[in-house]
């Protein structure tokens, strides 16, 4: 039996949406308007919002200082780089899990998710001294390396939810057609699984573009991504607010943009599976 | 040629034993249809036929060569399943030429393939199409014109029609015996339904709790099943079964009769019985009684029968076609 919502209470949904996404949006927007005010409008109190002298300089001026394409190209490079890497592992592994599983299957898919759950400050020593031991400090290979472990994980499960929702009696009709292993996958499976490929793309690219922490510690100039060039407006006499909001800015302007015109297939990822 | 031998082939998914120790001779061309009930073993033994699983003990021979350790694509047989397996993301025409795409096949020779495959099928206007895009009865066309392009030693046929309705089931277990007269080719056929086993089977395979219980052709299952599990699963209605002093006095501890095998008359017999339901289809009329001291009895009378519910009749089994099991179960005559 459908039921027929009241209009009172279909408006009162709806504006409760609004208001919880205006808050959860709020922080990029404030951050956007602060990188067009002068740092003294930045720190305004009142706090200004729309009526203040719009300017340009914050972003000349970060532009001058540090070449934001630089970052920009590494941030790039290190998101589809590592996790095309990391895509190249992560098939055959769920793959395996999902058609050829063992009694040992999903005890190492907990262990795998189980990493995720310990804080990264706890390997940071080692794995530094890892990287400085094979000259991979500041390099895109090294950060590359890590990002691509770091979501390993994720992608791995992820896939492994999509690969399980494939009808195994396809493969094994391959498999009676001819198909090797590898023809397998690259001929039946990965087409078929393209949506969910893409979905577990588009969210690990953007996880390791917002990853600071490693990019931080890993990196300083050569392999910096754009997380390094926000950071370096923090400066210890304090924060140029409107200086970090342009920086923030040109910073997460790629993703936002890709993450917008890649919505429905972000959503169709992260939730595929749960709704039958 | 494509001849398949089964020897001593055992399966077990861990503790669980589902094939015990089969043996099987399939000759070349021969159709042969594995029936049984569900869960008794037969899909998996078609798999382990295919190699989609591996044998636990045993092996697999196809014309005397042993295939245990080869994998499914290097067989030579082609596999029709019961939810068709076509991939969604090709064509009719892509699902049908994939095959010959593994084997290396060039692109002429495969178009040629593919247009005589559709031909045969009825196809020809559909090979543009997705499979989303077509009917259940197309679909398996599709999956049997994939099967066919491979010219296989073997068709191997996983209950394909049980996703269809019955009209097109029974038009499409034609379609299948005009295929298998036309191409020669063996065929292994798995169903759970007796009626196309009787009716496509040059040879049947009854298999029990993953045991053959009885190997033969359509009437020898019929007319001489070798115990009670045969006997009660080949023929529709099912036989009757009666046991005491009926079945004692002819040496037996079970009895069976085929429905069509009693004579009934209102006056007199050897059995007297109630009419509980009487089902008149025309051609036929099936009755169904409770016999006293025997239990129910369905009893199958040609053309139109006034019987009416409860009516008293009474049963006289044929001797001729009397089946005699032991305690065992087992045939004695």
């Amino acid at each position: 039996m459908a039921m027929k919502q009241s209009l009172g209470k279909r408006a009162s949904v709806t504006i409760l949406a609004w208001v919880v996404g205006f808050l959860i949006f709020f922080p990029i927007l404030w951050t956007f308007l602060t990188s067009f005010k002068s740092e003294i409008d930045a720190i305004a109190m009142p706090p200004k919002f729309l009526f203040f002298n719009w300017t340009l300089e914050n972003y000349a001026e970060v532009q001058q200082r540090s070449n934001y394409l630089h970052f920009a190209y590494n941030s790039i490079v290190l998101s589809i780089g590592a996790n095309l890497i990391g895509l190249l592992i992560s098939i055959p592994a769920a793959w395996s899990m999902s058609f050829a599983p063992t009694k040992r299957t999903k005890d190492v898919l907990m262990w795998m998710l189980s990493t995720k759950m310990m804080p990264a400050v706890g390997v940071l020593v080692p794995i530094y001294l890892w990287a400085r031991d094979l000259h991979l400090l500041d390099s895109l290979w090294g950060l590359g390396f890590v990002l691509m472990m770091l979501n390993l994980p994720i992608l791995i499960w992820m896939l492994y939810t999509y690969f399980k929702e494939i009808p195994v009696g396809i493969l094994e009709a391959a498999r009676m057609d001819g198909a090797s292993l590898l023809n397998e996958i690259l001929y039946v499976l990965t087409p078929m699984a393209v949506p969910g490929i893409a979905s577990t793309m588009l969210l690990a690219i953007i996880l390791s573009w917002n990853e600071a922490f490693w990019t931080l510690n890993l990196a300083t100039s050569n392999a910096a991504p754009l997380t390094a060039f926000i950071a370096s407006y923090s400066a210890p006499e304090g924060f140029f607010w409107a200086k970090l909001s342009a920086a923030s800015t040109l910073a997460i302007a790629p993703i936002l943009i890709l993450g917008w015109f890649s919505q429905k297939q972000l959503v169709r990822g992260l939730t595929f599976g749960a709704v039958k | 040629m494509g001849s398949i031998q089964l020897r001593s082939v055992n399966k077990a998914f861990g503790a669980v034993k589902v094939i015990n120790g089969v043996d099987l001779d399939i000759k070349d061309g021969e159709f042969a249809v594995f029936v049984g009930p569900s869960g008794c073993g037969k899909s998996t033994l078609l798999r382990l036929i295919a190699g989609l699983e591996d044998v636990t003990s045993g092996h697999v021979l196809i014309d005397g060569k042993d295939v245990s350790n080869v994998g499914p694509s290097k067989r030579g047989l082609a596999m029709v399943f019961q939810s068709y397996a076509l991939y969604p993301h090709m064509s009719v025409r892509g699902n049908i030429a994939f095959a010959l795409k593994m084997a290396g096949e060039k692109a002429d020779v495969i178009e040629k393939k593919v247009q005589k495959a559709a031909a045969t099928l009825n196809l020809t206007d559909y090979l543009d199409r997705k499979p989303r895009q077509l009917s259940g009865g197309q679909r398996q066309r599709v999956a049997i014109g994939r099967a066919i392009v491979r010219e296989p030693e073997a068709f191997l046929f996983d209950e394909p029609l049980s996703n269809l309705d019955a009209a097109l089931r029974v038009q499409m277990r034609v379609e299948i015996g005009e295929l298998h007269n036309a191409l020669k080719t063996t065929m292994i056929y798995v169903t759970h339904d007796q009626v196309e086993a009787m009716t496509m089977a040059d040879k049947i395979v009854v298999l029990d709790r993953g045991s053959v219980a009885q190997i033969g052709t359509p009437l020898e299952l019929y007319n001489r099943p070798n115990g009670l599990f045969v006997a009660g699963f080949i023929g529709s209605p099912t036989m009757n079964m009666i046991r005491g002093p009926s079945a004692a006095k002819r040496g037996a501890t079970t009895i069976g009769i085929r429905p069509e095998h009693a004579d009934v008359s209102t006056t007199a017999g050897e059995w007297p019985a109630t009419v509980r339901l009487a089902e008149h289809l025309g051609s036929d009329t099936f009755v169904h009684a409770d016999a006293e001291g025997i239990g129910a009895l369905t009893l199958r009378l040609e053309g139109e029968a006034p019987l009416k519910p409860d009516q008293r009749i009474f049963v006289t089994p044929r001797e001729a076609n009397l089946h005699k099991f032991d305690k065992n179960g087992r045939r004695i005559n």
